[in-house]
Order: structure tokens, then C-alpha cells, then sequence
């Protein structure tokens, strides 16, 4: 009996992330909600601008590529025009919490019956490891040389906190793929955003607190133990908006 | 037994397996590399595997099958 093998919903291409990234965790969670809820022929996703630029060669559905930020605008267009196919966005925290803001806030807040998951790796990885809006106070980056000076540079934006404080999203949450427990809740979690949307319950984003082993400078290893020394406690994880279940804030 | 199996060739030599393993028996091949240049984890102990799926779990690259 097969306990774990690669989902059907990845394609064969190999990875073309750095050593340690969490991106290949994320991508393979998603392909994992894919494929347990059976809509392989039905989904669609849209690739941002990012480390996860060639997301549309990793999965095995059909798959557009977004200009930098605006992949819920173009999965909004997608959905209304195609209800029956589930669209997702998978999309990195300088993409969706700086240039993409706008697209986010407003897809949020109109309810968009779409799936987001936004990873959230505190730094612009592609471009070779700028300071982005999600940088910690004090980290120290390719532009913030002496550390993130929040009197200069202002403060991280937390972006689940900052959504659910909005009336119009179905789901927001929280979650970090530091750990295999941590990584097992991803999973639950981000099969919930997806089946959300099966069920046209409306917009359902997944945070996922996740790794920049190479931009950060450190071994994987230790690139996960910031996670959790760092990372989380700045970020707590948890659902902090569930409107079908009732609850506006809970952090589990 | 459960059995293991690593697809050698798309490791990276991370180390995130070896350090998920809670019976310590994966390690990083040091007198071996791969065609991408890398030093592959391997299994070192079958026999005290318990199929737990914990390294494939955290494997980024999907290298890992477990079979029990």
C-alpha cells in the first residue's frame, strides 16, 4: 500500500527552486487539495510574478500567467466567466502584498468565489533578496543592510489580520510548513480554501508562513527554525475568519 | 516493512528529510552525487523504518515514496 507518493495533479518537471525551499512543500499541499477533492479537470491557476513564475509548468491543470499582483483580477475574470471551473491564485508576498494589494483588498472585499494561497517568505526572493512588506522589523536584506528600520521603512504588513478585518471574505487563515505537523494542518487547511469554492461559499485565502534559505543566508534547517523563532511569533498561525463557521477571529 | 524509496536524481541535498526522520536513519550521501551536482539523502537502516511518511512530508522536490 502506497502511504505517499508525488499527486497526480504535479507534473514530471523538476523543481526549479533553491535546495530547502518550501515552495516545492506549497506546490505539492496544493496538488495534494487537487487531487483529494477531484477537480484535476476543472481547475485553473494562475501563476504570479515571483520565485513561482513557472508555477504553470509544475501543475497538471490548466494554468494562466497574471502581470505582477494582479492574479485576482485575473482569476476573478476567469471565475465569472467559467463558474463551474475552480480557480486558484498561488502567489508570493511581493507579489500580492506590495505591487498586488489593490487586486487583493478588492477581490477580498467583493467575495470573489476564488481560492488564494499567498506564501509569505518575508523576503523578495527572485530579485535576489530585497527587503518586501512582510520583512521583519530588524531583518537584515539586501536594502536593509543594518536591519529593517521600521522608523524609515514602516512595519510588515500581516496580511490575514488586515483581510479578515474586512466584512466582504469567506475564509482567511494562517498556516506554516516549518514542521511535519505544521505541514499536515497546511493541508487540511488549504483543502478547505479549496472546497470553500466548491461549495461557492466565496473568498478563501491561505497564508503560508514559508522559507528563503538563500536570500536569508542559512541552511535550510536553520532557515525553518527562524521560521518558528521568528516568523511565527510575528505571524501567528491560526483561522481568523471563518464566516460559514461563525467565527470572525479565533487564533488557534 | 515499510519501504522507502528516493528518486536520487531530483534531490538537492537539503537535509530537511534527515532532520524529519524520527528514527534518525536518513543521511545525506557524502561519497555520492547526483547529475544535479548534489549529495543525495539515502536511507541508511531499512529494517527501522516504520513508514511514518514524515520525510516525504517535508521533502520540497518530491523525491520520496513511501510504501508500507
Amino acid at each position: 500500500m502506497t502511504v505517499f507518493e508525488k499527486p497526480k495533479s504535479l507534473t514530471d518537471a523538476e523543481f526549479h527552486y533553491c535546495p530547502g525551499c518550501t515552495h516545492g512543500i506549497i506546490h505539492r499541499l496544493v496538488a495534494e487539495a487537487i487531487d483529494a477533492l477531484g477537480i484535476e479537470g476543472r481547475a485553473i491557476g494562475v501563476a504570479p510574478v515571483g520565485c513561482a513564475v513557472m508555477a504553470y509548468n509544475y501543475f497538471a491543470c490548466d494554468m494562466v500567467e497574471a502581470a505582477h499582483g494582479r492574479a485576482p483580477a485575473v482569476a476573478t475574470g476567469i471565475k465569472r466567466s467559467l463558474p463551474e471551473n475552480i480557480v486558484f491564485t498561488y502567489q508570493g508576498d511581493g507579489d500580492l502584498a506590495s505591487i498586488g494589494m489593490a487586486e487583493t483588498v478588492h477581490a477580498a472585499t467583493r467575495n470573489e468565489n476564488i481560492t488564494v494561497i499567498f506564501v509569505n517568505n518575508a523576503i523578495y526572493g527572485m530579485t535576489g533578496g530585497q527587503m518586501a512588506p512582510t520583512s521583519l522589523p530588524g531583518q537584515v536584506t539586501q536594502t536593509s543592510p543594518y536591519g529593517r528600520d521600521v522608523s524609515v521603512a514602516g512595519y510588515p504588513v500581516k496580511v490575514a489580520e488586515l483581510l479578515s478585518s474586512l466584512d466582504g471574505p469567506e475564509f482567511i487563515a494562517r498556516v506554516a510548513v516549518n514542521n511535519v505537523k505544521n505541514v499536515r494542518n497546511a493541508k487540511k487547511i488549504i483543502e478547505k480554501a479549496f472546497q470553500n469554492q466548491i461549495e461557492g461559499k466565496g473568498f478563501s485565502l491561505v497564508e503560508v508562513v514559508s522559507s528563503c534559505p538563500t536570500n536569508w543566508g542559512m541552511t535550510p534547517d536553520n532557515a525553518l527554525k527562524w521560521v518558528e523563532e521568528k516568523m511565527i511569533p510575528y505571524y501567528p498561525l491560526g483561522v481568523f475568519k471563518d464566516r460559514s463557521a461563525g467565527k470572525e477571529e479565533d487564533k488557534a | 516493512m515499510a519501504n522507502v524509496t528516493f528518486r536520487t536524481d531530483l534531490c538537492k541535498g537539503c537535509g530537511l528529510c534527515v532532520s524529519a526522520c524520527p528514527r534518525g536513519i536518513i543521511k545525506l550521501a557524502k561519497d555520492k552525487i547526483n547529475k544535479k551536482g548534489h549529495n543525495p539523502a539515502e536511507i541508511t537502516d531499512r529494517e527501522k523504518c516504520i513508514g511514518c511518511a514524515c520525510c516525504a512530508t517535508m521533502c520540497p522536490d518530491c523525491v520520496i515514496t513511501v510504501e508500507k
